[in-house]
């Protein structure tokens, strides 16, 4: 058995036992409801985290607009839902690639511009579709917001395990993607446009391309977590895709990371939980956050994990291979 | 109202609006020509310049000379922030990534603003500003507000100071010379470290007062009030030119004009997306804005 098979079978069957096993603890109510949320929320962030790793740590373009994209993925997904009854998996598929022709658009412009400019930009646009979304009250339902978005059942004893099982599900998805995509010879393009822009453009790759394709794909991923938060939140507001929100990904990818997939799933999960933990703190906690990243960036500007990946098949015996391929668990 | 005098009227409107912007501006162009940071506190320097001026006239009372006093006191404490931030959150990282350090920017904006929000005397619930009372004087069909003749003439004042110390002391002189260039300026024997702190203060005393005309022409404090107003500074400051001290001047001015014809002629709820997209064209077309020089990259 190559060790790549040999892999492949430890990882798969690794995540299928994880999201099956806890779906049933929900189920039996082990893990209460509650918990439940609180991991699928996280699995939620830890989607659009990913994504914003994607163009920010992978490719070195800071991007601060995430959220923006988040919305667009949320509200086409609800609007496909609502107003043209399609089916939930259509209406997800569909609302992330409505994100990435917008996230097309959008990097047309300003991926042409590098560094700060950058930030700013996709700062800007991230404001102007939270604009657009508070003025097309029609569709959007305006600054009310739109209530009422149908969820992954109409079961409400079941509402918990399905929620987690989709989100969580869509979560190791978005990982095996990003995690292939970045082993391929494409990954290795834009991996080295993070570390020299001019150099990688001097060894023949196409560096525009190359941040549109991260950027595209990244909108693309970043709306996939917006459609699912819409179907499990219920309930969409123009205000919840703020600046602010845009920071909470940065701070969960700094964290964890900048260029670590397995970073930004440990940050994920701990800092949403954090969050939920710290609520007997209550506003405390948004200044302890800041902190932190200040904290970070002085002391250990690399992260949790730098660019480092935790690999699961390590553990598994001494025949894994570290370049063979690596998933994390979840 | 005639098209023309609603117009004339907006344009009036939209200067006393865009020389706030203009003050802002200099902050951001300053620090960004110097160190090459985008100075994403700025705009919290300028929330906290207004509560200080807030706690000050709320505690003496509105009058001309508590007005004053506000001023002084709150350039006097955002000077020391100012100068505090760029020492143990800035400088430290002077020659890290310039990712490291944006994302440290954004660090210490979230902690003033969420710090502002959990200290029991500021709180999270918008309030009131004092201010003058008001009157209005009419030249023809326009009129203009008394608040609106203090705003625009204290911007006028404070960027005639700035223009004297930059173009004519010595200090300005360091200034201009550690933007040109930081490593050979401190083999001159420039206190760099001295002229960047001078840099932050001069900005944040710049933020202050913008802080107090800010809220003495829209009354009201609240923690997030810096966000909106500091981002559309730093838009003007790219605009016009980024580094270039009568681009941020021009560009505040320019800006401010076109959100308040904005708010006059289209719609009030789309001059922030207007403001983003006059960016987003600007950075497009002409990155380096209308008045800022050519960078050529190097390897």
């Amino acid at each position: 058995m190559t060790t790549k098979l040999r892999n492949f079978i430890i990882l798969a069957g690794l995540s299928v036992i994880a999201l099956v096993a806890v779906s049933l603890l929900i189920y039996v109510g082990v893990i209460d409801e509650y918990t439940a949320q609180i991991l699928t929320l996280a699995g939620v962030n830890v989607i659009v985290a990913l994504s914003l790793n994607l163009i920010t740590g992978f490719t070195g373009q800071l991007a601060l607009g995430h959220a923006g994209f988040m919305a667009i993925g949320a509200y086409a997904a609800a609007i496909c839902v609502m107003h043209f009854h399609l089916p939930l998996f259509a209406s997800l598929i569909l609302g992330a690639f409505v994100t990435a022709i917008f996230g097309f658009f959008i990097g047309f412009p300003t991926l042409k511009l590098s560094g700060d400019y950058l930030a700013i930009v996709t700062l800007g646009f991230g404001e102007i579709i939270r604009v657009i979304m508070v003025n097309l009250k029609d569709l959007t339902g305006g600054a009310a917001g739109l209530k009422g978005i149908p969820s992954f059942t109409k079961d409400l004893t079941l509402q918990p395990t399905l929620s987690f099982t989709w989100v969580i599900a869509a979560m190791i998805l978005v990982i095996v993607v990003m995690h292939n995509l970045l082993h391929s010879s494409v990954g290795r393009a834009i991996i080295s446009i993070r570390e020299d822009e001019i150099a990688a453009n001097s060894m023949g790759i196409n560096v525009f391309y190359y941040k549109m394709l991260s950027f595209t794909l990244s909108a693309f991923i970043a709306g996939l977590g917006g459609g699912l938060y819409a179907t499990f939140f219920g309930y969409l507001n123009p205000t919840m895709f703020n600046f602010l929100k845009s920071c909470d990904f940065v701070i969960i990818v700094v964290l964890g990371g900048m260029g670590s997939i397995t970073g930004t799933v440990i940050s994920g999960f701990v800092l949403t939980y954090l969050q939920e933990f710290l609520r007997i703190m209550q506003d405390y906690r948004l200044v302890i956050y800041p902190f932190i990243l200040l904290l970070i960036m002085l002391f250990r500007p690399q992260g949790l994990m730098g660019s480092h990946e935790f690999r699961l098949t390590s553990v598994f015996g001494p025949r894994a291979k570290r370049t063979a391929g690596g998933k994390e668990g979840v | 109202m005639s098209f023309f005098g609603q117009l004339a009227q907006q344009t009036i409107n939209g200067l006393a609006l865009g020389s706030i912007y203009a003050l802002i501006a200099l902050g951001y162009t300053m620090v960004y020509g110097i160190v090459k940071l985008i100075n994403f506190a700025h705009g919290d320097i300028l929330m906290i310049g207004a509560f200080v001026g807030y706690f000050v006239l709320m505690s003496m009372g509105m009058s001309w000379y508590a007005l004053l006093i506000a001023f002084a006191v709150s350039m006097v404490v955002c000077a020391i922030m100012g100068i505090v931030i760029e020492r143990f959150a800035y400088r430290p990282l002077r020659d890290a990534p310039r990712i490291n350090a944006l994302i440290t920017a954004i660090a210490v904006s979230l902690i003033l603003e969420n710090g502002a929000r959990v200290i029991p005397f500021m709180g999270p619930n918008p309030r009131e500003y004092p201010v003058l009372k008001n009157a209005t004087f009419s030249l023809g069909s326009i009129e203009i507000s008394n608040i609106q003749i203090i705003v625009i003439v204290v911007s006028v004042a404070l960027m005639i100071v700035l223009n004297y110390i930059v173009n004519s002391t010595k200090i300005g002189k360091a200034m201009r010379a550690v933007s040109f260039d930081m490593k050979a300026s401190a083999l001159m024997g420039i206190n760099v470290n001295f002229v960047i702190s001078f840099t932050f203060a001069l900005g944040s005393v710049l933020a202050a007062s913008a802080g107090i005309l800010f809220s003495s022409a829209y009354p009201q404090v609240e923690p997030y009030m810096g966000i909106m107003p500091g981002l559309k500074a730093f838009i003007a400051a790219v605009f016009g030119g980024i580094g270039s001290i009568p681009g941020a001047m021009f560009g505040g001015v320019i800006l401010g004009i076109a959100e308040t014809l904005t708010k006059g002629f289209i719609s009030s709820q789309l001059s922030d997306a207007v403001v983003f997209g006059i960016l987003i064209i600007v950075l497009s077309v002409k990155p380096t804005g209308l008045m800022g020089k050519n960078v050529r990259e190097k390897v």
